[in-house]
């Protein structure tokens, strides 16, 4: 060779013989996994292919609901026993699946790759050691169960749906913190790659794992809509689409069931100008050109400062032809096969779509000698996509980066911020004050700081508004599955004697008008009605506000204001505690007033009412104190780096209270919801529409910003589907008022992926009724990643 | 370039234009030697290096490429082409010379490289001694084309006065030296003070007139790699035509996120300039998968130009054993022992 020849990498495949061997063994027994035992019954077959050359890999059998249900039967039954056996030996069997994996660890890496497509080097280097990783950390939590979680027990049998891109990574996700915790699972995985979970389910009996334990379907949408629909489950677990997740909220609405969902993306990529490109460049390749694209949270939306932008993109677009696409299991293969066809048209419609409207694209070349049955697509720079452009809004799960530039640091965070989604981020930056500054403002459950797509089992995982609600990893992921020991305390009675109390509306009287209350000031209702509110004992007290849906829309844009103008979320924990502390001094000095009200609305002893009024006073004390306390948690993932676990409140939240206690449990409500930074809309039961009205010259007195607290009284029917259903609304909790408003609430939740909290009515003076769990309902954790060193 | 973009971008708030101007043809200079630059200290100061991605793609950039059977062969028998064999030790003497010298001109058994085809000559790129030893070898090496490169300027510290060091390289220079290493004052690097970096380097160059210098940075004495990039930077400017890693002699030697910060460096200033300069991992490589992960990385980081020894070359005093063991187990299967192998 003269010294001038172009050195190239040549062929280094790795083997499948192993993988080959193991699925000619299993032909004619690979199907669900149920109750510790393979079957091939159901509705009929499917067949899994290599992405990469089209060929079948195995034919699988498809669920119907018999084969779910007999599923979840088999879930069922061993629960009870896996719970009861205790931390320990969960921890054990945890340790068992880790070292399992470590032991089959090229075998699952070159059985994933072969069925997703994905290069080998990744199974390899990232899926496997990844899911392993997750075991190991859950068998720490099984171990540390009875100390950590003293108060909380197993959620019961849960349904697992997860989707082809990480298959082996995502059931370890699911099944390790439900197992690890004493729940028994149904998994489905995805029909285009259900095969490493096949492989986990055989090797994980062999370790032990107790029959009925894990349990796994096989099958596609059908088979996931009949384990959704399925009777005897307690919490749902979906990863994939946000149009699924969405289904899968409107059907389980007023189930009572779990839910955690962690659905799509469109996540922004920001790059300063002071930022280290190379990095950048790179983080560019491991955010949305790894694993095909084929990433929820890839980084799919770069945003590059103008100063930056020429540079930047001219360093992407020679690293594009340094890209590497080809054979899944050759070792030099950087981007591999489309997972299957109708994938691979969606991806080519999107970029031609892009292309169509204006876009520039710079693609890789594809190498020849593809093989013609396999589905590839070449790692994809658009450029000048038009912002509203399908290609630059929506999800594309392909190796597809879209750029545009901004100015100013404010623009960035407007710009990451303009989107329906919310899961993850990257920011690019030497300065780490600009940064931290950035990365606090960014809706996302995930931020990485000159990095991306890191992850580990200590640090949760999951989004921020449609990217879905829920964590998977740390300690947010375990209580996923987990909850309260402790039941709700029935409501106490009241009884509808006569009210012996003076009325108000005498002649003697004033008259008195009652007002809803948004953004700071008394606003007379927008329909112009009101409504009679009735004492204890059916006699006329007096009219409120009746509110209506345009009501309830100013509502939401004052709390909305509060938080984008006021900066109320940012506000520090101290002032919130101040603020609180406030509000319970001011209601103090109005005691008397509120014990008279809470007699008329609920015919007590003036003893009791004080005593509601005295606890309301405590509950504020109580969650101010919380402010400052409620915090989060610094991670060491492994790597030099710390992973920054902040929770972060919701934004606006809707409440629809119940109709005990009225004063205890408004408040009840509301507190949490302050202490955390959120802006409440709320909506007192309508037969405390008077007290409401109380209430708000209490707030007036009380310091709080104009917006963070919004009141609309009068029938919950007249109002509380425009709040849930309101598009802008983070939140919505909903308390009393049967099944039938639950239903509700969580159906038109779906229509933005709103996360809900949502309960019977119940004794609000309990001690279980405040406290650090409600923080946690009205917080969302994010984790912000920081590698350093210098 | 940054400055087209932004003028463009007046006219037409489009980033496909601004990329469409950075792309304005650059100077072309072929195999045109560094000439330097005037010192530009915004230059060196711009220089961006985030430490933990650098780690981690100097990691996945390796992990990312496996270099395999035949083409293994090819990438081993260019590194030798690639390898300044080095003897730079306290005792060494002029039998030992000898032995390098004859290993430089014959690196793999005649046998060997027969079972390899690979036609003859097949040499190394230099062999690297101390300036006393300098006349000896390359009266060894006369007609092997082999060069014979001195280190100078108060190796490996530099803790000698400049007119000390410049009287090194001049006499390395008349007694025949047409290459020869220098090493940086750390001082100059440790303290920030990039124009004093850049004025040492220059007047190297100078002094060194036609021969080319290979400018060592001693990174283990630098640490940082934001300092390792700006003295780089510095070099590149005073009119290096290699940055070298390191001396053999601090407490570390060549490491990847050393390397591809210096690499991306050579980038940065070939985009700037149209000049290509060399680069030099020397220090504690002494396996060939060590040696492949380099030209891994220098593949990946600068492409194939730099696969050659007028932009590649390996310090090493070991490390040929070891790829001559790798190659034997290429050409017949069986892995192989130090002991068929010839000592340096």
């Amino acid at each position: 060779m003269s010294s001038s020849k172009r050195l190239v990498y040549g062929p280094a495949p790795e083997s499948d013989s192993a993988v080959r061997a193991w699925l000619r063994t299993g032909r004619g027994q690979l199907g669900h996994f149920i109750n510790g035992r393979f079957s091939q019954r159901g509705r009929g077959w499917f067949t899994t292919r290599e992405p990469a050359t089209g060929k079948q890999l195995a034919r699988l059998p498809l669920a119907g609901p018999a084969e779910v249900r007999q599923a979840v039967a088999a879930a069922r039954k061993a629960q009870p026993r896996w719970a009861r056996s205790g931390g320990y030996a969960r921890a054990k069997a945890m340790y068992a699946l880790a070292r399992m994996l470590q032991k089959h660890a090229r075998l699952f890496a070159v059985l994933e790759s072969l069925d997703n497509g994905k290069p080998v080097r990744e199974t390899r280097d990232i899926d496997v050691p990844l899911a392993a990783r997750h075991f190991y950390h859950h068998a720490g939590w099984a171990q540390l169960q009875d100390e950590r979680f003293a108060t909380h027990r197993p959620v019961g049998v849960v349904g697992q749906i997860i989707p082809w891109n990480f298959p082996l990574l995502m059931l370890a996700w699911k099944i390790a913190p439900a197992l690890a915790l004493g729940n028994a699972v149904v998994l489905k995985p995805a029909e285009q790659a259900p095969l490493t979970a096949l492989l986990f389910a055989e090797l994980a009996a062999k370790a032990g794992l107790p029959a009925g334990v894990l349990n796994i379907i096989t099958g596609d949408g059908t088979t996931g809509a009949a384990l959704v629909d399925a009777e005897g489950l307690d919490k749902l677990a979906f990863t994939g689409s946000t149009a699924v997740g969405k289904e899968i909220r409107r059907r389980t609405a007023g189930r009572g069931l779990s839910l955690s969902l962690e659905l799509g993306g469109k996540s922004p990529f920001i790059v300063f100008g002071d930022a280290d490109l190379d990095a950048a460049v790179e983080g560019v390749v491991d955010g949305v050109w790894f694993n095909q694209g084929e990433v929820c949270c890839a980084g799919s939306r770069l945003l590059v400062q103008e100063g930056a932008a020429a540079r930047m993109l001219a360093k992407l677009r020679r690293r594009l032809d340094s890209m590497r696409v080809g054979d899944p299991l050759d070792k030099n293969t950087d981007v591999g096969a489309i997972i299957s066809g109708p994938q691979l048209k969606r991806i080519t419609k999107l970029v031609d779509g892009g292309v169509a409207e204006g876009g520039q694209l710079f693609q890789a070349a594809l190498p020849r000698g593809l093989p013609s049955g396999g589905c590839f697509y070449p790692p994809t720079l658009v450029l000048d996509a038009p912002p509203a452009s399908e290609i630059a809004t929506e999800e594309i799960f392909g190796p597809v980066l879209v750029a545009h530039t901004f100015r100013t640091s404010a623009e960035a965070i407007a710009l990451a911020n303009n989107t329906r989604y919310g899961l993850a981020a990257s920011v690019y930056a030497e300065s780490g004050a600009l940064a931290l500054e950035v990365a606090r403002r960014l809706q996302a459950g995930v931020v990485w700081v000159n990095s991306t797509n890191l992850f580990d089992a200590a640090v949760g995982f999951g989004g921020y508004r449609e990217s879905g609600f829920g964590r998977e990893g740390g300690i947010e992921g375990a209580y996923e599955y987990l909850k309260p020991i402790a039941r709700p305390a029935p409501p106490p009675k009241t009884s509808r004697r006569k009210c012996m109390l003076k009325t108000a509306g005498t002649a003697d009287d004033i008259d008195q008008t009652s007002k809803h209350y948004i953004g700071g000031k008394q606003r007379r209702p927008d329909g112009g009605y009101a409504y009679a509110v009735a004492d204890a004992s059916g006699k006329h007290l007096g009219y409120a506000a009746r509110g209506n849906r345009k009501d309830v829309r100013d509502a939401v844009q004052a709390a909305r204001d509060a938080l984008d103008k006021g900066r109320w979320n940012e506000s520090d924990p101290h002032l919130r505690a101040q603020l609180l502390y406030h509000l319970a001094e001011k209601l103090a000095k109005r005691r008397d007033e509120f014990a008279q009200r809470l007699r008329q609305i609920d015919s007590g002893t003036a003893a009791a009412a004080r005593g509601e009024v005295e606890q309301v006073c405590e509950r504020l004390f109580s969650y101010a104190a919380w402010c400052d306390k409620h915090e989060g948690v610094v991670h060491r993932p492994p790597l030099r780096g710390l992973a920054l676990a902040l929770p972060e409140p919701l934004g606006v939240v809707g409440a629809a209270c119940p109709e005990e206690q009225p004063l205890l449990s408004f408040i009840s409500l509301l507190a949490p919801l302050l202490a955390a930074g959120n802006a409440a809309v709320m909506l007192p039961s309508a037969r405390s529409g008077l007290l409401a009205a109380d209430f708000y010259e209490v707030v007036e007195t009380s310091d709080l910003p104009a917006g963070v607290v919004n009141i609309i009284t009068g029938p919950r029917s007249d109002t509380l589907s425009h709040l849930a259903g309101h598009l802008d609304v983070d939140g919505m909790w909903c308390f009393g008022g049967g099944r039938d408003d639950v239903r509700l609430v969580e159906e038109l939740a779906a229509g933005n992926v709103k996360s809900t909290h949502v309960g019977a009515a119940r004794d609000w003076s309990a001690a279980d009724e405040q406290g650090e769990a409600w923080l946690r309902r009205a917080t969302q954790v994010k984790n912000i990643w920081l590698p350093h060193g210098d | 370039m940054e400055e087209g973009g932004l003028r463009c971008l007046a006219q037409r708030s489009s980033i496909y234009f601004m990329l469409k101007t950075s792309e304005s043809p650059r100077p072309q200079a072929g195999a045109r030697r560094n000439p330097g630059l005037d010192f530009d200290a915004g230059l060196v100061a711009g220089v961006r290096i985030d430490h933990a991605a650098t780690l981690r793609r100097a990691a996945t950039a390796v992990a990312r490429r496996s270099v395999k059977q035949d083409a293994q062969k090819e990438w081993l028998l260019q590194a030798i082409r690639c390898m300044d064999l080095t003897t730079l030790a306290g005792d060494d003497t002029a039998g030992r010379l000898v032995r390098l010298c004859g290993k430089a001109r014959q690196p793999l058994r005649p046998e060997l490289q027969l079972r390899l085809a690979v036609p003859p000559p097949l040499r190394v790129a230099a062999v690297c001694v101390y300036p006393r030893l300098l006349s000896r070898a390359l009266e060894l090496l006369e007609g092997s084309e082999v060069p014979v490169t001195p280190v100078s300027t108060g190796f490996p510290a530099g803790q000698i006065g400049m007119g000390a060091k410049l009287r090194e390289i001049r006499t390395a220079c008349a007694a025949g030296a047409r290459e020869l290493e220098v090493v940086i004052t750390r001082e100059h690097a440790l303290s920030g003070s990039w124009r004093k970096l850049y004025d040492e380097v220059k007047r190297f160059r100078a002094a060194a007139g036609p021969a080319h210098i290979k400018v060592i940075l001693a990174v283990g004495d630098l640490l940082s790699l934001r300092a390792i990039a700006r003295a780089s930077m510095a070099a590149m400017m005073g009119g290096a035509d290699f940055i070298k890693t390191s001396t053999g002699k601090e407490t570390s030697n060549a490491t990847l996120p050393a390397a591809l910060t210096m690499l991306r460096m050579i980038r940065d200033y070939h985009d700037l300039t149209g000049c290509r300069v060399g680069f030099k991992p020397a220090g504690g490589i002494s396996t060939a998968k060590q040696v492949l992960s380099y030209m891994v990385l220098v593949k990946e980081e600068l492409g194939d130009e730099w696969l050659q020894p007028r932009l590649l070359r390996f310090g090493a005093s070991s490390l040929l054993g070891d790829v001559e063991r790798q190659l034997e187990h290429h050409a017949t299967g069986a892995y192989s022992a130090g002991r068929r192998h010839a000592l340096a």
